[in-house]
């Protein structure tokens, strides 16, 4: 288990190496200067230059590439003198367009995203597991149905829709949401109250996305085991369908879904750029979204590009780690 | 066998309704059998042999299925009827009174669990006593179905055993609570040639160890031939004949056993001839044709007086002590039809 564990560990490094010299190999060829971009309207060329230099874009891109990494390990600092902006470690670069380092811009939205996340991620867990369950032990009754009606629904439901559906006719139609406060962060532990009526709203409507898709994925999924051998077989020992239910069909039927959870949970911590955008919240999703359509600020996408896919490559070693512990056959491989 | 019957099943018939009609699985299906006895069931896939196991041990989801007869257990207590009787009353008897393995034992155990766990459950649902005491059982019963080092395997997990392996952990899991009735359905079926015999072997000694009363379903005649005292052939959902070993093997009266043991490939006969099938195909089970189920695939039907076999379904008639048959045969064109088919071979 240690040396599978120490082999994944060391895969994982290099994934996330080899994604983070592909992006900014990508910005390297791109068709655009970072330096002009930094520049105001009064724009000389010598501004230009002077500010490539502050940036560190005037020398080779391995160059560049090896002082990146440099800085996420012990920070780093742009320009000379009375000027300098230091960025601590892990610096991921300076954001000319915001004025900040981009580690900073980043630690300001993770959190909006994660509470994003997380909330959606229970809500939808509960109600698609939980719906899916219900669906298959009363496979073609009406509970069965009324789930193949939301599973329907909300997979053919895009976000931006049914996010504004809710938005316009049950947040601000009955004042659930006060306009005025939305795309504020309050911290959960400050105010608790105020931080779930942010986030209701884009919880119910990420959830809904997922829901639909774990309803259907668990139903079939509890369908399928419960005519499994190993069912009949705890059934003719005399179990109670109670315990045949709890201990040996979802253990089995579950499995691969925290593979799938872990997978999408990980892939939201990236940003859920649609949701975030409806409902204004300043997480990584908006940030990368600005980032790319606004101010054309590479180090700010470069980070937010590595850091999702860090959250997935991590996810996928956590993922296969749960797996192994809860199917034994898996261990021994 | 004088003693009690421990099963006795009346009148047993299970159907599935689905879209294209009522599927009669098994029909009319009368037996009986008592502790230390072995009945066997044969007959080719599809005649009724497991559907009607399954029904008494109440394993079919009765929502989807329709039974109806009965099947009596003789508990010290008194019979129940496993048929009528509240899913928790037939519950309660599953595992304790009586037992099943299975036919795969590869897909039989659950793959998340270890050995010891899975006996360990099925020993506390009817046993008082600590985790530790039911692992002292179990590694008790896996020492008992021959599975060496019992105490380390007790903590392994079902991919970690071969077929018959895993089979003898299927028993040990079946009798760990000392059941009166074991049903095995084919439980060789799935195991490499010379594990089947060992296997079989095991269960004529569990049998023997606990006393049980055994209903052993298999395609083998040649293992029917060697453990049965007692013989069901089932055809198309219902018992056709019934009788000792002998009598199937030596007098033999429905064309569809004689069919049967004709076409079993023998060791004596090797002059180089192709085996004897049964032409055709068993009919659907959806729309039984009327009269006797076999008559298109029996060469006897046309010597039965009155087209008898077409209009009549015939009855399981007693021939001889302990010996039915379902056929319209008259006595005399039985023995001269066994005549020709031995002549055959």
């Amino acid at each position: 288990m240690l040396k599978y564990l120490a082999r994944r560990l060391s895969a994982t490094v290099v994934v996330l190496t080899l994604v983070s010299m592909s992006v900014f190999g990508i910005f390297a060829v791109l068709p655009m200067d970072p330096a002009a971009l930094t520049c105001g309207k009064a724009c000389y060329p010598a501004v230009i230059e002077a500010n490539r230099h502050r940036l560190g874009l005037d020398v080779p891109v391995h160059v560049q590439y090896g002082r990146f990494v440099k800085g996420l390990v012990v920070g780093r600092e742009f320009g000379e003198g009375a000027a300098t902006i230091k960025c601590p470690a892990p610096a991921f670069g300076y954001s000319f367009n915001r004025h900040e380092c981009v580690t900073t811009l980043i630690s300001e939205a993770f959190p909006v995203t994660f509470s994003l996340a997380i909330g959606a991620f229970i809500l939808w867990i509960s109600v698609g597991v939980g719906l899916g369950i219900v669906a298959a032990r009363r496979k073609n009754q009406w509970p069965d149905r009324a789930a193949t009606a939301f599973v329907l629904v909300g997979t053919s439901l895009p976000s931006f829709i049914s996010g504004i559906l809710i938005l316009l006719f049950v947040g601000l139609k009955f004042n659930l949401i006060d306009p005025l406060s939305m795309g504020r962060w309050v911290p959960p532990l400050e105010d608790p109250v105020a931080w779930f009526r942010t986030f209701i709203f884009p919880w119910i409507v990420l959830a809904l996305l997922y829901a639909a898709t774990y309803t259907r994925f668990t139903r079939s999924n509890v369908i399928e085991t419960s005519s499994e051998d190993y069912i009949r077989t705890a059934r003719a020992k005399g179990l109670s369908e109670k315990i045949i239910l709890q201990k040996h069909t979802l253990r089995a039927a579950l499995a691969p879904i925290v593979t799938m959870a872990g997978l999408d949970f990980a892939g939201l911590l990236g940003g859920a750029i649609i949701t975030e955008q409806i409902f204004n919240l300043p997480g990584l999703g908006r940030l990368s979204i600005r980032a790319v359509l606004q101010d054309y600020d590479l180090p700010t996408i470069l980070a937010t590009t590595i850091l999702a896919a860090t959250f997935v490559v991590v996810a996928n070693l956590l993922v296969d780690i749960a797996y192994a512990y809860l199917d034994p056959r898996v261990r021994v491989a | 066998m004088t003693n009690k019957p421990f099963l006795e099943v009346k009148n047993l018939n299970v159907a599935f309704p689905t879209e294209d009609g009522l599927v009669k699985a098994s029909s009319d299906i009368s037996f009986s059998v008592a502790r230390g006895e072995t009945l066997a069931v044969v007959g080719e896939s599809g005649s009724g042999k497991s559907v009607t196991s399954l029904a008494v041990m109440g394993l079919h989801n009765r929502k989807s299925a329709q039974i109806s007869g009965q099947a009596f257990l003789n508990l010290e207590s008194g019979p129940v009827d496993v048929i009528s009787a509240e899913d928790e009353v037939v519950r309660k008897l599953r595992g304790k009174a009586m037992s099943m393995i299975f036919q795969d034992p590869m897909s039989a155990l659950h793959p998340y669990y270890s050995i010891g766990n899975q006996l360990i459950e099925a020993w506390s649902l009817y046993n008082e006593g600590s985790k530790e005491d039911g692992r002292k059982r179990a590694i008790e019963m896996l020492d008992l179905v021959g599975i060496p080092a019992a105490d380390k395997r007790v903590d392994e997990y079902p991919h970690q055993f071969s077929g018959g392996m895993r089979q003898r952990v299927m028993i040990a899991m079946a009798l760990i609570n000392n059941p009166s009735l074991l049903i095995a359905d084919e439980p060789t079926t799935a195991l490499d040639v010379t594990v089947q015999s060992q296997i079989l072997q095991l269960i004529r000694d569990m049998q023997k160890e606990f006393n049980m009363a055994l209903i052993l379903i298999t395609h083998d005649l040649g293992v029917v031939a060697e453990v049965a005292d007692r013989v069901n052939v089932m055809y198309a959902g219902k018992i056709v004949e019934s009788g000792t070993a002998d009598d199937i093997y030596y007098r033999p009266d429905h064309p569809y056993a004689i069919g049967l043991l004709n076409s079993i490939p023998r060791v004596d006969q090797l002059e180089d001839k192709r085996l004897v099938a049964i032409p055709g195909q068993p009919p659907s089970l959806i729309h039984l044709p009327q009269g006797c189920s076999f008559r298109a695939r029996c060469e006897f039907a046309d010597r039965v007086p009155g087209n008898l076999c077409a209009t009549t379904t015939p009855t399981l008639d007693q021939k001889g002590d302990g010996h039915f048959s379902r056929c319209h045969l008259p006595e005399s064109e039985l023995i001269k039809a066994r005549v020709e088919i031995g002549g055959r071979k």
